[in-house]
Order: structure tokens, then C-alpha cells, then sequence
């Protein structure tokens, strides 16, 4: 997290980010196709490149129309939004590019991604803020298990560190105003949290029908067992009182997964940093966890203290850092907390990564409108 | 004349990603430089940009060669 290098910040109260740095699309896709995408499609397509690549799966005629994409973003091209809108101020509609439209929606990252491996099977979008891509990893899940794919490339993207997403944030006042000290700016659960910071980049996993994957030999790296989805029902932005939403999008997970709230040793928390989001979803942890989050033996973290918040691109990348916890059996920590709220009252695994056994780990994800996904996953034992 | 030939070869070269010497005059943008009917919409933006002409869309859609192109810009270039 450091100053915004990507824009002009003259005026913006805001002035840093979790910026992808050097980030070179050319390494993704060639030079004449990569002017008509967002920033968001080109991390899709370079996230995509790299899980594909890891799992091995290999798209060709015998399986195409069974291997699906479905890519979540929050916002899809703010970047291309912004450029051409001043290029219509400027010269009237005449001057709208032709791509504006196909490089800024949403869906259009998954459009690229199936164009890129010839995945013809089910190809779909979510946009539910900052719940896209754990809604896409949980609904691409349902997919394969009603039997209507065998693999699919799932997660989010989020390319919103331009002058109208930081921007806009800002009039919010959701993010973090620390701009003397961007490093510790993001500091979910401690007393001195004051909002979020803007991240950016794509989160992708490969999500493959248990036989499909064994008969393939792939790498299996954990298991989704759970998935569960709520709203709020309460605010355009602010969460209910208690988490009550988070707490139903967890208990209803653990029941699609079959498992106790016992049983699960890790949860990656959606906790942004922001005073009031941080709290209620503790609150909610542990109404759902009872006397073993209290007690401190659950372990809870928020590893946005380290990537920033990649908005619709959240739940994809915290989905995958989950799915290394448990491959690995280390918690990831809280980085930056130097108090605890008292309102905070888990184990935060504050500030260095801890060995533990982890089985089960859920990850959390909430969006503005009150819409909530939680996902839970089973840590792969070759059975 | 053959400034307009230079500019436009290079706007192509540019926009499509091709190869100088497949710019030829009787090659179709379509047909043989790669391009889908946006890259073309695309392209007329750049040849207006670049010659300071309006294109309108019942023309454009005429222009579908290199030579097309060039022979256009030149009869309606200003002061030409």
C-alpha cells in the first residue's frame, strides 16, 4: 500500500491504494486486443493464465462445451468508463469508441476468458459489490454439482483505483485517510481503524467435478463444500445490527457443507477495516461459533491488512489464500493491529502467520446493497 | 498525395497489428488485415482524427480497403 501512481491526485482527499504495480498485460494478451479491455479483464485474463496453467486442465474438443467461466466484478471498466466519457466532453458522442461498451461491462471478463480457452459451457457474471466473486465461486460450484459443467474457471476481477472509484469511495467515507502512513493504514479489528483501502487485481480458482479432476489426475488442492448466500434486508450500505446477515450467510453455508460450526478451524473474514463492518462481523463469528471463537481457538483473520480490498475481486483471491491455509496448515495473520478494539474479541492471529491444523476453513465476503456469500472448504486428503 | 498513402498505412499497421507489407493497397480490412466490424468503426475515428475529416457513416461503410481509404481522404481532405 502505498501513494497512487495511476492518476493525477491533485484534489483527492485519498491519496493511496494497494496498487498492481508493473503490472504488463501484453504478457496476457496480444497488443491490438488488449486496447479494447478494461484493466479489470486484463487481470482476469492474467489470473486466469495462472490458475490454468497450475491446475493443468487442458480445454480442447472432447470437453469444451462442459468447461464453463463465471467472473464476478464489483464495477467492470471504471478506467474505460472514465476515458471515454471525457473523450465525449471533449468531441461529442462521435468520439465513443467502439469499445467502450465491450470493454467496460461487467460480464466481459468471463466473455474474454471462454473466447481465450474455448470454454463453451455456462458463461456468466455476478455484480454484487464486493460479494462478486465468492457468489461466483459459490454459484459456479452449484453449477458443477446440478451437473450443468464438469470445470469451471471462477472468481473476480476489480480495477476501481481511478479517479471516480477512490474518488467515490472517498465520498463515502469508507477508506482510510491515513495517507502519511499508507503501510499500516489498513488494520482490520484494531481500535484505530478508520476504513478501508482500495486494492485492485483478480482472484481465480479452477473449480473441477470431484471425478472429472481425479480421472484427469489433477492437483487437487481442497474442496467447496459449502456455500451460502443472505441480504441484509437493512441498508444501501451499512450492515444489520449484530451481522445478522453474515451470521445466516454462515450458518447457511455450514449446512450446505453438512459440518458443525465446530469443525471449522479458519475464517477468512471479509473485515475491511472500516469502524462499524469490522465489528458486526465479529459479532456475528461469534454468535455462530459460540465459546470457541470466545474462547480463542477459532482462528479469524483478515488478510485484506495485506493485499488492500480487491472489491469484487475479494472473495476470489481470499477463497484461494484459504485454500493454501489449509494446504499449507498456517493461519495467515492480521497485519497492523497494535490494539484490539474491545468490541473485537477473536483471535485475529495478530500480525505473524501461526501453524495450526486447519480441516475446514469458511471465508466471508460482503457487498453494499446487504448482499452476503460465505463459502466453506474442506482441506483436501486424497480420499 | 503520398503523404495521405504514409499516414494511413501507418494508422493501420498501428490499430490492426500488422505487418507493414501486408498493407497493401487492395487489402481488405476485413478480408485480409484481421479486422472485425468495430476495428473498422475504429479505424474510420483514427482516419478522422488523424486528417481532421468527418466521416459519415453512409461513406464509411464504404471504405473497406486500404485504398479505399486513401482515395477518400484525399478528395475530401480540407483545402486539397
Amino acid at each position: 500500500m502505498a501513494e497512487i501512481k495511476a492518476f493525477d491526485l491533485t484534489g483527492h482527499p485519498v491519496r493511496f491504494a494497494a496498487e498492481v504495480k508493473d503490472f504488463d498485460p501484453l504478457l496476457f494478451v496480444d497488443k491490438k486486443e488488449s486496447r479494447k479491455m478494461g484493466r479489470f479483464i486484463h487481470f482476469a485474463l492474467a489470473a486466469s493464465a495462472e490458475a490454468m496453467a497450475h491446475s493443468g486442465l487442458v480445454v480442447d474438443e472432447t470437453n469444451q462445451d462442459r468447461v464453463g467461466v463465471h467472473i464476478g466484478s464489483g464495477i467492470g471498466g471504471f478506467d474505460v468508463i472514465e476515458r471515454e466519457h471525457s473523450n465525449m466532453l471533449a468531441g461529442g458522442p462521435r468520439k465513443i469508441s467502439p469499445f467502450f461498451i465491450p470493454g467496460s461491462i461487467v460480464n466481459l471478463a468471463a466473455g474474454h476468458v471462454s473466447i481465450k480457452y474455448r470454454a463453451r459451457g455456462p458463461n456468466e457474471a455476478t455484480a454484487t459489490a464486493c460479494t462478486s466473486s465468492a457468489h461466483s465461486i459459490g454459484d459456479a460450484f452449484r453449477i458443477i454439482q446440478r451437473g450443468d459443467a464438469d470445470a469451471m474457471i471462477a472468481g473476480g476481477t476489480e480495477a476501481a483505483i481511478t479517479p471516480m472509484g477512490v474518488g467515490g469511495f472517498a465520498a463515502m467515507k469508507a477508506l482510510s485517510t491515513r495517507n502519511e502512513d499508507p503501510e499500516h493504514a489498513c488494520r482490520p479489528f484494531d481500535k484505530d481503524r478508520d476504513g478501508f483501502v482500495v486494492g485492485e487485481g483478480a482472484g481465480i480458482l479452477i473449480l473441477e467435478e470431484l471425478e472429472f479432476a481425479k480421472a484427469r489426475g489433477a492437483n487437487i488442492l481442497g474442496e467447496v463444500i459449502g456455500y451460502g448466500m443472505s441480504a441484509d434486508a437493512f441498508h444501501m450500505t451499512g450492515m444489520a445490527p449484530e451481522g445478522e446477515g453474515c451470521f445466516r450467510a454462515m450458518n447457511a453455508a455450514l449446512k450446505v457443507a453438512g459440518i458443525s460450526p465446530d469443525q471449522i478451524d479458519y475464517v477468512n473474514a471479509h473485515a475491511t477495516s472500516t469502524p462499524l463492518g469490522d465489528a458486526l462481523e465479529s459479532k456475528a463469528i461469534e454468535n455462530v461459533f459460540g465459546e470457541r471463537a470466545l474462547n480463542q481457538t477459532l482462528l479469524v483473520s483478515s488478510t485484506k491488512s495485506m493485499t488492500g480490498h480487491l472489491l469484487g475481486g475479494a472473495g476470489g483471491l481470499e477463497a484461494g489464500i484459504t485454500l493454501m491455509a489449509m494446504l499449507h496448515q498456517i493461519a495467515p495473520p492480521t497485519m497492523n493491529i497494535v490494539e484490539l478494539d474491545p468490541e473485537c474479541r477473536l483471535n485475529y492471529v495478530p500480525n505473524k502467520p501461526v501453524a495450526a491444523k486447519i480441516d475446514y476453513a469458511l471465508s466471508n465476503s460482503f457487498g453494499f446493497g446487504g448482499t452476503n456469500g460465505s463459502l466453506v472448504f474442506k482441506r483436501w486428503t486424497g480420499e | 498525395m503520398a503523404a495521405v498513402d504514409e499516414k494511413v498505412k501507418q494508422i493501420i499497421v498501428e490499430q490492426l497489428q500488422v505487418d507493414e507489407a501486408e498493407v497493401t493497397p487492395g487489402a481488405s480490412f476485413q478480408e485480409d488485415l484481421g479486422a472485425d466490424s468495430l476495428d473498422v468503426v475504429e479505424l474510420v475515428m483514427q482516419f478522422e482524427e488523424a486528417f481532421d475529416i468527418q466521416i459519415p457513416d453512409e461513406d464509411a461503410e464504404k471504405i473497406k480497403t486500404v485504398k479505399d481509404a486513401v482515395d477518400y481522404i484525399e478528395k475530401n481532405q480540407k483545402g486539397k
